[in-house]
């Protein structure tokens, strides 16, 4: 299966690996899993007291699309609101990295991974919108 | 349903399920050596050896018989197919591909099992692969206790969906495990 240079490239040069303190306030987290190739990722999301991400971090356990979607949207999110985070979709992510079919359902990990992170966060905060948590 | 040596099953029993195939209830906790024995009849009725004098339709026909009946096996011996089997019998996809909302400590204990198997990977310890293998055959047991709970008593198939998922995360860990393992000995 030939992959392209974007995946390879995040994939090999994995950007924000880590975490972030699970119980700090500013943190939001996101585990999700994918049964059907057993793939784990943990993304976490630093806000900043505008409302604005400022920095993510993610950990993964999985296959080489599933890194390189992680380490993507941790690029991705930074510098956007949470409402705006909540727009990335998985199509855009696929397209990006150009992921063959059978890998579709890594983008669909990362997309969701970014939905739990979000609303971690703002169970944290007891709030719905990014507009109250600015 | 007993078919001798060389004699093709009956031709209804081929599209029917895979339980009904190998006279078991549609359940979830079989009787494994009632599976055993009727897989060796339905092998020796069908097997191709047995029918290579036989007229070439035939021959064919034996041909697919095999393939349907060793994947009925194999599905039905296996907790985790068979389990998956009877939620699809009954219109329950397990949303293997899509459900990605796996509980946060179930994940959480995941991801400690990946990091230990990379330790033991990289350390090449045998004796840690093996200490997380046995953990990971308990995990594997409690989810089949639970399986026969959900599927045959409470028949809840949302339950058994999640459970079925969770199996799924624990038969991948356990393939890689193996596989370093192989590793570590070549």
């Amino acid at each position: 299966m030939a992959y392209s240079d974007k995946l390879l490239d995040h994939y090999e040069n994995p950007r924000n690996v880590g975490s972030f303190g699970k119980e700090d306030d500013d943190v939001g987290t996101g585990m999700v899993g994918a049964p059907a190739c057993g793939d784990v990722m943990k993304l976490q999301i630093k806000v900043g007291a505008d409302g604005i991400i400022e920095d993510a971090k993610f950990k993964t356990y999985g296959c080489g699309s599933a890194i390189a979607s992680s380490s993507l949207v941790t690029e991705w999110v930074k510098g956007k609101t949470l409402d705006q985070a909540l727009e990335i979709k998985n199509t855009a992510i696929a397209e990006e990295l150009a992921l063959p079919p059978v890998k579709i359902h890594c983008s669909i990990l990362a997309e969701d991974a970014i939905k739990a992170a979000v609303e971690d966060y703002r169970k944290k905060h007891g709030t719905t919108s990014s507009a109250d948590a600015a | 349903m007993s078919e001798p040596a060389g004699v093709l099953p009956d031709a209804d029993l081929f599209s029917r399920d895979h339980f009904a195939l190998f006279g078991l209830p549609r359940r979830f906790v079989i009787d494994e050596r009632a599976l055993e024995s009727r897989y060796h009849e339905l092998q020796s009725a069908a097997h191709p050896d047995r029918h290579a004098h036989r007229p070439e339709q035939e021959r064919r026909l034996s041909m697919q018989w095999a393939t349907r009946i060793n994947e009925g096996y194999r599905l039905l011996r296996a907790p985790l197919t068979r389990a998956r089997y009877l939620l699809e019998l009954s219109g329950v996809d397990v949303g293997a591909e899509n459900n990605t909302a796996m509980p946060a400590d179930f994940l959480m204990q995941q991801m400690e099992w990946r990091e230990a198997l990379d330790e033991a990977r990289d350390a090449r310890d045998p004796a840690a692969l093996d200490g997380l293998a046995r953990s990971l055959r308990a995990a594997r047991r409690e989810a089949e206790t639970l399986l026969a709970h959900e599927l045959d008593e409470a028949h809840d198939t949302a339950a058994a969906a999640a459970t079925v998922r969770r199996m799924m995360f624990i038969a991948r860990l356990g393939e890689d495990i193996a596989e370093a393992h192989e590793t570590l000995e070549n």
